[in-house]
């Protein structure tokens, strides 16, 4: 794994093209059949993933989309085609989900394993909302590996409250929580990449 | 890609609508407009890097208020997963549902387009065999979306969703109908430019992309807080597809020609940067 040094990152050659919101209206385009299923809920190893996204003023966002990207249980990058299909046998480990009435989300998905020995194991996870003029990312770590998320460099450089806001909490059941706090106290932390723009 | 309602669709539209928000005139929005183009001109001139992202934090658009994080983005050097995109390909995506003329018995009513052009990367590589999404109002400026109460007709014979899968140079085409401007609630006699919301993947998932395609000379452009937030003019402009007669088709349809630039791929250089150690 090469470690960047964000200095180094070459200059783009072509200026990007800018985003914009997703709006209100994409209900009846992007949602599709079992689009927040990224495996059967009749896994065995299957997860719930699931929380809710709210405002500045703790209020529910009704109007989201989110998306997760994921390696494996094993660590595995499968980056296979049929996400749109959903089979039902193929994980392809891309998931997208709108958000119900009350803000609420939930994946049915696995959870990933690290991709190289002591990483701590996290899904990527985009938010598009009416709203929201360009999309954001973060991660949702799993709790379990303390000593992965204690030497993650990410994590290192968060202070506790930050840091927080990027740990799902493991319920009784199984299920992971992840809650999307888009401003405001607990703010989730929102990331940008070398050669973002 | 069906018409059926939705979850989210069936809420009530109270938070869409504020009252409050109706109130304000266009002339003071596009005051607000104004002043924040002018600041950030300024910074140009004082040596500050050209932006080529709207800005989450824009006032004129209310929605964004509450909705947008107050912290800056906090700078990560991307790990494996973040380094790769989902796969999309012909099992997911069946070449006619590019056509959104063809999806009912009848044609739909309004002015026939081709939109065309590549996805690209932000060192100019094309994106092949990924994902590419649109969604739009009719020719009349109404969504099928049920939350949509703009009185303007639906078009019985067109949905206005489309998907394609690019070719190996990065392209895609899609056959539909012009969308037309419409009325939104956030001040007074507010209307948005005719768009296409476009959902873009490359080959990093920090290439993810959703944004909206505006067609050339709109006399909206000015008085509309979400295609103002981009506060750069050439930033702006790559939003906005041109007229291309060499896509146009002999009495069939008109052409628009639009490239779309994602991010930059982090794999690549950083591959190539392990590759001299």
């Amino acid at each position: 794994m090469p470690q960047a040094a964000n200095t180094q990152a070459p200059a783009l050659k072509l200026a990007p093209t800018p985003g914009q919101t997703i709006g209100p209206f994409y209900g009846y385009a992007m949602p599709f059949d079992k689009d927040n299923e990224l495996v059967n809920q009749a896994n065995p190893n299957s997860v719930r993933l699931h929380g809710v996204i709210t405002d500045g003023k703790g209020e529910a966002i009704p109007d989201a989309l989110l998306e997760i990207w994921q390696a494996d249980e094993h660590g595995i990058v499968v980056s296979k085609d049929g996400s749109l299909v959903r089979d039902g046998y193929t994980f392809t480990g891309w998931g997208r989900t709108a958000v119900d009435n009350v803000g609420h989300y939930t994946f049915t998905t696995l959870n990933p394993g690290a991709t190289e020995a002591g990483k701590a194991p996290f899904i990527m996870l985009t938010v598009f909302a009416r709203g929201l003029l360009n999309r954001l990312f973060t991660r949702i770590y799993l709790p379990e590996d303390t000593a992965a998320l204690a030497s993650d460099p990410l994590l290192a450089a968060l202070d506790d409250e930050q840091r927080r806001t990027l740990i799902a909490t493991r319920e009784e059941d199984g299920s992971l929580r992840f809650d999307i706090r888009l401003q405001g106290d607990l703010e989730t932390v929102f990331l940008s990449y070398p050669r973002g723009s | 890609m069906s018409t059926e309602t939705t979850a989210n669709e069936t809420f009530n539209d109270s938070h869409v609508l504020d009252p409050a928000a109706t109130t304000l005139s266009q002339e003071s929005i596009s005051q607000e407009i104004t002043d924040i183009h002018a600041a950030y001109r300024q910074s140009v001139v004082e040596g500050k890097k050209a932006e080529t992202q709207p800005r989450i934090d824009f006032a004129p658009y209310r929605s964004s208020l509450l909705r947008h994080p107050t912290k800056n983005l906090h700078h990560v050097d991307p790990e494996t997963i973040e380094l790769h995109s989902p796969a999309f390909g012909e099992r997911d995506v069946h070449a006619l549902e590019s056509d959104l003329t063809i999806q009912h018995n009848g044609e739909p009513i309004g002015e026939r387009i081709v939109v065309a052009g590549r996805v690209l990367d932000g060192d100019g590589r094309p994106v092949a065999g990924q994902l590419v999404e649109i969604w739009q109002a009719n020719a009349a400026g109404r969504y099928i979306h049920k939350r949509d109460q703009h009185p303007a007709p639906i078009d019985p014979n067109f949905t206005g969703v489309g998907r394609a899968i690019t070719g190996p140079n990065g392209e895609y085409s899609f056959t539909t109908i012009k969308p037309a401007p419409y009325p939104w609630k956030n001040h007074h006699n507010a209307w948005r430019p005719a768009h296409i919301h476009f959902s873009l993947f490359g080959t990093d998932f920090t290439q993810r992309m959703i944004t909206q395609m505006y067609f050339p000379g709109d006399p909206l452009f000015s008085l509309d807080p979400i295609y103002q937030a981009i506060t750069d003019q050439d930033a702006r402009d790559r939003l906005v597809a041109s007229y291309d007669h060499s896509i146009t088709s002999h009495e069939w349809a008109t052409g628009y020609n639009w490239d779309i630039v994602l991010t930059g791929s982090n794999r690549t250089w950083m591959e190539d940067e392990e590759g001299e150690n």
